[in-house]
């Protein structure tokens, strides 16, 4: 009744291909965002911003940027673990030696440089599809993770291999480091979230995302119709990577502070990204946001109800949390296997004709 | 997006839920009983709230405070270490001991800036022993330069001094961890003319072959290992089927456990372990959690683990902060202290034998002094040895003095790097 594009008129084609073509959509994404610069800001602490929201608004970017890998063009890819370390290290690299840029040019450039790397590891992909550009790509992650342990000018010499990020600032403002006010930390984040969001959109629906899509449904179709193969997938590896890039540099110096390649970019970073987009919904951005939500917010909630609110031991907590997790993962794929994001659509499209279904 | 909004309001419920806190001592653990280091993990934790609980019990808390231990699970993960200290923080937690190297690192500089201390007892970021440098960071009673220093002292004093030309590897968790000693090494070897050679183990170390293959192609005549959680049953396994020689086979002391050797039965007799306190349950204090832990069905997960390696461990390190929380308490004034006080105690705590003999446990670790220029302690630590016929780890040497000939001009380098690096000024030690 209230969730409807009646009476809702469009009278030029900007209004009427704009992403959020019903008005109730388009203001509970105003809301949204009002609520997430305007409000979130002056209420957050540290537990917050750093155990709920920076870690998903960074698991976010990196869901986009393999979404638009996998979901828009089809390339099924198991190196995002990796591709986030040349992110994280390469933002190590430029801050300790350029300490006097600032550090959002440190990760645009580190974004740049991972999309460099990623094109690489991408050509493989214009001579084989699927499972084996997977093992391919899972080749690309054990690579670099190798290549950041053995060779010490990475991690600058250090006794330990770990690299740690100094404090950086943004307007003044400590964006990195142990002094970084909550509210700093959650703010870089998002913007970076909502501008990369809105890029991804509007590049998923331009051209380029239709030369992605169409390579994606069939390659051979794709190449009939005049998409040529070599630059739509070696841009969705560009592009992708540098999502995930960005995702890495932010998760290394904004989140955790400190890394170690193995631990923080090991392959199960690379599984944990797949799953959210597979969760989420292939060929979403809303997916890859639900995707996030799921695989980072749920253990965290689990927990704080099982230990926090009912007091259970902390490891029976832990292992009910696992296989609490994984069952509904399943229970998911069973019931909905294009991910939340269908179930969101579903819900709109009965929205829609709600209270006539016929 | 609204998912999350659902979430974040779900979780803010939970959170309130818990209850508010009284005045007390809180010491938080985060601990591991699940992923592949649980097992190292799990006795370490018990022994840790086990003497805080009989601390509880039996004298009613510290100068009269209840102590109450917060356990958090890391999985020896440091995303959810993150999220444990976050969690943790705001309870007026005095001191941190997260049991792994990554999350050590990354909570020195957060730690630091919060103002909470930091107690990495034997692991960690070995330069945290310069206290100009790192002032919420505490290291005591050992090290890992330290500890490889040791097991170099072993081999010279078995060989009577002269190790030139031997051949020594490192076989090393390849992580922060396993790097740790590998410069110290690199010195000694340079100092005392062995040839080290360097072996990682990727994580968790399930597969080791083509290392022990390596092992068994160059022959070195001893192994130093520097392995955690799984990866020292295989490594033990793997060099009992290449038939190397046990006695020559030394583990760091996080190597050093039951769960380590057992699952090698016979073939593990003989191998080496350095330890920086004692091994066995042959101690009065056992007496005592027995009676007030134990049989009073308070102890911690399964309460199987009392008298292990492990356990002892978290016992010595709940030991060592309570000492210092006492010192601190002592130092304010106050009964219930701050984390800044608890800094203070630490700084200031002096273990002597008598302390330990009436704590119930004479002997039980090397005696030390803490200063404001050194964390690390003296760094002593002495070998024990594997008798798989008894099923029990024997002390078979003292506590060995560290070459901080070496050691020192090492950890003044990496602390001066670290303070340039961030910005720190070293203080100034009256």
């Amino acid at each position: 009744m209230f969730y409807r594009e009646a009476g809702d008129f469009k009278t030029s084609y900007i209004e009427d291909s704009q992403t959020f073509p019903i008005r109730l959509d388009r203001w509970g994404y105003y809301t949204i965002i009002f609520i997430a610069f305007a409000v979130i800001p002056f209420f957050i602490n540290d537990y917050w911003a750093n155990a709920v929201f920076v870690p998903f608004l960074i698991y976010s970017i990196a869901a986009i940027g393999l979404n638009i890998l996998t979901g828009y063009a089809g390339q099924v890819s198991l190196g995002t673990g990796g591709f986030m370390a040349v992110g994280a290290f390469a933002c190590y690299k430029l801050m300790t030696a350029f300490p006097e840029i600032n550090i959002i040019f440190h990760i645009l450039i580190s974004g740049g440089i991972t999309a460099a790397v990623g094109m690489a590891f991408g050509l493989p992909s214009l001579r084989i599809k699927g499972f084996y550009l997977a093992v391919a790509t899972l080749a690309a992650q054990f690579f670099l993770v190798w290549l950041f342990n053995k060779v010490p000018w990475f991690y600058n010499y250090s006794a330990s291999g770990q690299i740690s990020a100094p404090e950086r600032t943004v307007f003044g403002i400590a964006v990195t480091g142990p002094h970084t006010e909550a509210w700093a930390k959650y703010m870089i984040s998002l913007v970076f979230v909502f501008v990369l969001a809105w890029v991804a959109r509007n590049l998923t629906r331009g051209t380029v995302g239709r030369k992605w899509m169409a390579i994606r449904d069939m390659d051979i179709a794709a190449e009939i119709i005049g998409v040529n193969p070599l630059p739509a997938k070696l841009s969705a590896f560009a592009v992708s990577s540098f999502f995930v890039g960005i995702a890495g540099a932010l998760f290394f110096a904004v989140y955790l502070g400190a890394a170690e390649v193995g631990e923080a970019f090991g392959p199960q970073k690379s599984f944990l990204v797949l799953f959210m987009i597979i969760i989420g919904g292939l060929g979403s951005i809303f997916g890859s946001f639900a995707g996030a939500a799921f695989m980072v917010l749920l253990p965290v909630l689990l927990k704080n109800v099982l230990v926090g609110g009912l007091g259970w031991p902390t490891d029976l907590a832990a292992q009910f949390e696992i296989m609490l997790v994984g069952a509904l993962i399943i229970i998911f794929l069973i019931a909905e296997p294009h991910g939340i994001a269908q179930l969101w659509r579903i819900a709109k499209e009965k929205l829609r004709l709600w209270p006539f279904p016929h | 997006m609204k998912m999350k909004v659902k979430i974040a309001a779900a979780a803010l419920t939970a959170v309130m839920a818990a209850g508010p806190a009284l005045a007390e001592l809180v010491f938080p653990s985060l601990s591991y009983r699940t992923g592949p280091y649980a097992a190292g993990g799990a006795p370490f934790a018990d022994g840790y709230t086990d003497y805080f609980t009989l601390l509880n019990e039996r004298d009613g808390g510290i100068g009269g405070v209840k102590t109450r231990v917060v356990e958090c699970e890391t999985g020896y993960n440091t995303e959810k270490g993150v999220e444990c200290y976050e969690a943790t923080k705001g309870e007026g937690s005095l001191v941190y001991q997260p049991l792994s190297t990554g999350i050590t690192y990354q909570l020195i500089p957060k730690a630091s800036a919060d103002g909470i201390p930091l107690h990495t007892m034997g692991y960690g970021r070995t330069s945290a022993a310069d206290g100009t440098v790192f002032k919420w960071a505490f290291n005591y009673p050992a090290n890992y330069w330290q500890g490889a220093s040791v097991a170099i002292n072993h081999i010279l004093d078995i060989n009577g001094g002269d190790i030139k030309g031997k051949k020594i590897a490192l076989l090393y968790h390849n992580s922060a961890y396993g790097k740790e000693p590998i410069r110290t090494l690199e010195g000694l070897s340079k100092k005392h003319g062995f040839e080290l050679s360097l072996i990682p183990v990727d994580h968790p170390g399930q597969e080791q072959k083509s290392q022990w293959l390596q092992i068994r192609r160059e022959k070195p005549d001893y192994v130093l290992m520097w392995g955690w959680g799984v990866m020292n049953q295989v490594a033990i396994q793997e060099a009992a089927n290449i038939r190397f020689p046990m006695e020559n086979f030394i583990g760091i002391w996080w190597s050093g456990s039951e769960n380590d050797v057992l699952p090698a039965g016979a073939a593990a007799n003989g191998y080496k372990a350095l330890n920086f306190h004692n091994v066995g349950s042959d101690y009065p204090i056992f007496d005592d959690i027995r009676k007030y832990v134990v049989d009073a069905g308070k102890a911690a997960g399964s309460g199987d683990n009392v008298g292990t390696v492990l356990y002892n461990r978290g016992l010595y390190a709940a030991m060592l902060a309570a000492e210092a929380a006492r010192k601190a308490q002592e130092l304010s004034g106050k009964k219930d202290i701050t984390p800044a006080d608890m800094r203070d105690g630490m700084e200031a705590l002096e273990i002597t034998e008598a302390r330990m003999a009436e704590l119930g446990m004479p002997n039980f670790g090397p005696a030390f002094k803490v200063t404001c220029e050194n964390h690390g302690g003296p760094g002593k630590a002495a070998v024990q040895q594997w008798d798989a016929e008894a099923k029990q780890w024997k002390m078979i040497s003292d506590f060995y003095e560290p070459d901080m000939e070496v050691i020192q001009p090492l950890i003044k380098a990496d602390a001066e790097a670290y303070a340039k690096e961030n910005d720190i000024t070293p203080r100034e030690c009256k």
